[in-house]
């Protein structure tokens, strides 16, 4: 019972890791840029979802003016800053997208102060759901699995199925041929950087009822995106959907279930400082031994 | 340059440097006495300092621009919640601006870093918050005063409070760090009943669904958190969404409920138990007066962080008044700190022999305020004048 709730909790944190790196593992991938401002994203997206939602007591609202809003932030600050970092070194682009961290989280504490933001789940989905008899779930926490789902599907269908998805697929593996062929690969980065925001912020309107909207929020979650990333392969969609449950797994069943395990070998003080630390390193480990065994992660994109 | 040029910038230079004599020798008598606020005022922390430095100077407006009749001006430096920083700041204030009396410091990773520094220049420190265990036993010191109370008394007195509220087994969780580990040997020293769950949680947590499975599992009576800040937050809230709060009654120390995290958690947290040696609904003279004045000035419910400042401020009146602000008669200065000798937010306290507080402690519920909105009620003693547990380890 307790195991089928954990396995749940550890999908749903999945999901949400995958909403942030799949964002992250297109614009890494295919453009070759490290975007450490993501999590800044993901922070406007939270921010401007709980701002509009507490006004206009609408989550729909929320939804939809967080989204639009990050997409729009995303692709003004591709435009601005970002465009100018493609042919430079990644030394450059950590230093330009650390200082975007830097301003973004300033012009939050300006715009909303320092205080953490309240954002309600939906009444429609504030109740929770029994899916096993004596096991009820939050019914938010079952909606945000199933955008999760929603969202790897259309991105598939996108990168596969699509013509965007072919010139995408395309202008990653050399880009001055796409370009030879009359295609604007210009637009097509925004596009992608975009629609990385769009993912960025998506995951923050999810993230802020659950979660506490605050400044900083975003580099909380990003050395986990990155994780699941480099397990996954950059650049890889599916990499970043199968190393995303895999992390969020391991993090939430190790957390779980390690101090309880090792209470049986040791003393219980011993085994709640233990087990939370090694929960802790519990995710690096897991990345160091997929590396050792697949050293360019579970699915590299291209080569 | 010409030389005429020259000769006026001399002239310049030669005139600040003989009124910078006569200004120093006016010094002792005209100045105000200066006092360094080293505080966090930047990061998810950055209100609880921000509180301590308002309520401070709020009791310097009240005067005037002075403490005790002596005019003072405080200077304020943010460390940014990085011991390394406010060690820079107080050589600083030490060194090239010669200030005798400090204050601030709000975190006691922060303060352990800094504290001793200023004692060894032959400061004064006056803490509003900060209080770690070393301070208070063997490491205490005749120039270190704290004016709130001293860590572990925080969380003794909420397991105090669930043995009042006949909480027989208990789950108990905190961010694995020094105040982490410290809340919960502070809550187990006074908790009698049985600990059922014992976990700690990581300091950059966002999600607590693994634990709230484990604390349904464990079945226990009521959950004591201390998850400072927005880790609090996050907590209630996912806890409420796991329909928790109705099942599983909770009790906290202050630090995890004040009236800013309330503002932010809104109805999510009716009903969690608080211990708390302050609220804004006391019933004395210089709670009210202080209440009042802080909800004209900025326009919300002062937190118990306020109420810190404001109280370290008065005390330091208190002390000054008595010296006419002469800081270098020290041995009266610090007779006159340990008197205690002003009316406290709190009602009666007076420090023990390691100058932390002994005191009473109240236990605080959130319930539905007049208007609606969740507010922090108190409704009765835990305990009664409360020292800590290192006094005795003090040898002053």
């Amino acid at each position: 019972m307790l195991l089928a709730e954990q396995i749940l909790n550890g999908a749903q944190f999945g999901i949400m890791l995958f909403l942030l790196a799949a964002g992250l593992t297109l614009v890494f991938g295919i453009m070759g840029l490290i975007n450490l401002a993501h999590g800044s994203l993901y922070m406007i997206g939270a921010f401007t979802a709980a701002w509009a939602g507490n006004a206009t007591g609408s989550f729909a609202a929320a939804l939809a003016i967080g989204m639009v809003v990050t997409a729009v932030v995303g692709m003004a600050i591709e435009a601005a800053v970002l465009r100018r970092l493609y042919a430079r070194d990644h030394l450059d682009q950590v230093v330009a997208t650390f200082g975007l961290i830097l301003f973004f989280n300033e012009a939050a504490t300006w715009l909303f102060g320092r205080q953490p933001l309240f954002a309600a789940v939906p009444p429609w989905l504030a109740g929770s759901v029994e899916l096993l008899p004596g096991v009820p779930y939050p019914a938010y926490r079952l909606a945000i699995i199933a955008v999760g789902l929603l969202v790897a599907l259309l991105l598939y269908l996108l990168v596969a199925r699509t013509r965007l998805g072919m010139l995408i697929r395309a202008g990653s593996s050399d880009r001055e041929m796409v370009r030879a062929l009359g295609v604007d690969i210009r637009l097509i980065y925004t596009v992608v950087f975009g629609l990385g925001a769009l993912l960025a912020g998506l995951a923050g309107v999810m993230a802020g009822p659950v979660f506490s909207v605050q400044v900083g929020m975003g580099e909380q979650v990003l050395i986990l995106t990155f994780v699941v990333i480099i397990i996954g392969g950059i650049g890889s969609v599916r990499g970043a959907f199968v190393g995303a449950l895999l992390v969020g797994m391991v993090d939430t069943l190790t957390r779980a279930f390690l101090p309880g395990l090792l209470k049986t070998l040791m003393s219980t003080s011993e085994a709640d400082a233990i087990g939370g630390g090694a929960s802790s390193m519990a995710v690096y480990v897991l990345m160091a031994a997929i590396l050792l065994w697949r050293p360019r992660g579970l699915f590299p994109a291209h080569g | 340059m010409t030389g005429t040029g020259k000769r006026a910038l001399g002239a310049i230079a030669l005139a600040m440097g003989v009124s910078c004599q006569i200004w120093a020798f006016q010094a002792w008598a005209a100045d105000p006495v200066k006092i360094g606020m080293i505080t966090t005022l930047s990061g998810p922390g950055g209100y609880l300092g921000e509180e301590v430095r308002d309520g401070f100077q709020l009791a310097i407006d009240q005067e005037g621009g002075k403490l005790g009749g002596v005019p003072v001006t405080v200077e304020v430096a943010d460390d940014g919640l990085k011991p390394g920083n406010a060690k820079d700041i107080a050589q600083r204030m030490l060194g090239s601006e010669h200030i005798k009396l400090m204050t601030g410091i709000i975190f006691s990773n922060v303060a352990g870093a800094t504290v001793p520094d200023i004692l060894d220049a032959g400061a004064f420190y006056i803490s509003p918050n900060a209080a770690p265990s070393n301070f208070a036993g063997k490491d205490c010191h005749k120039n270190y005063f704290v004016v709130p109370w001293q860590n572990d008394s925080l969380h003794e007195s909420a397991g105090e409070d669930a043995n009042n509220l006949g909480y027989k087994k208990m789950f108990i969780l905190a961010p694995n760090y020094q105040a982490g580990k410290d809340a919960l040997a502070g809550f187990k020293r006074a908790y009698k009943g049985q600990v059922v769950g014992e976990v700690y949680t990581k300091l950059d947590q966002t999600d607590f669904a693994p634990e709230l499975a484990q604390i349904r599992d464990a079945k226990p009576d009521a959950v004591f958190q201390f998850e400072p800040g927005g880790l609090g937050i996050t907590f209630l809230k996912q806890y409420v969404q796991a329909g928790l709060m109705e099942k599983i009654p909770m009790v906290v120390s202050s630090p995890s409920m004040d009236a800013r995290t309330l503002d932010a958690v809104g109805d999510a947290a009716l009903g969690v138990q608080v211990s708390s040696f302050w609220n804004s609904d006391f019933d004395n003279p210089a709670s009210k007066a202080f209440v009042a004045a802080y909800e004209a000035k900025f326009h919300r419910t002062p937190t118990y962080y306020a109420a810190q400042g404001y109280d370290t401020a008065r005390l330091v009146a208190s002390a000054l008044r008595a010296v006419g602000g002469d800081l270098a008669k020290a041995d009266a200065f610090r007779a006159a700190l340990r008197q205690a000798d002003f009316q406290s937010v709190r009602g009666a306290f007076k420090f023990g022999q390691n100058q932390h507080p002994i005191e009473d402690w109240y236990a605080l519920k959130v319930v539905k305020g007049a208007d609606g909105k969740p507010v922090l009620k108190t409704m009765g003693k835990i305990f009664e004048a409360h020292g800590d547990a290192y006094a005795a380890e003090c040898k002053m």
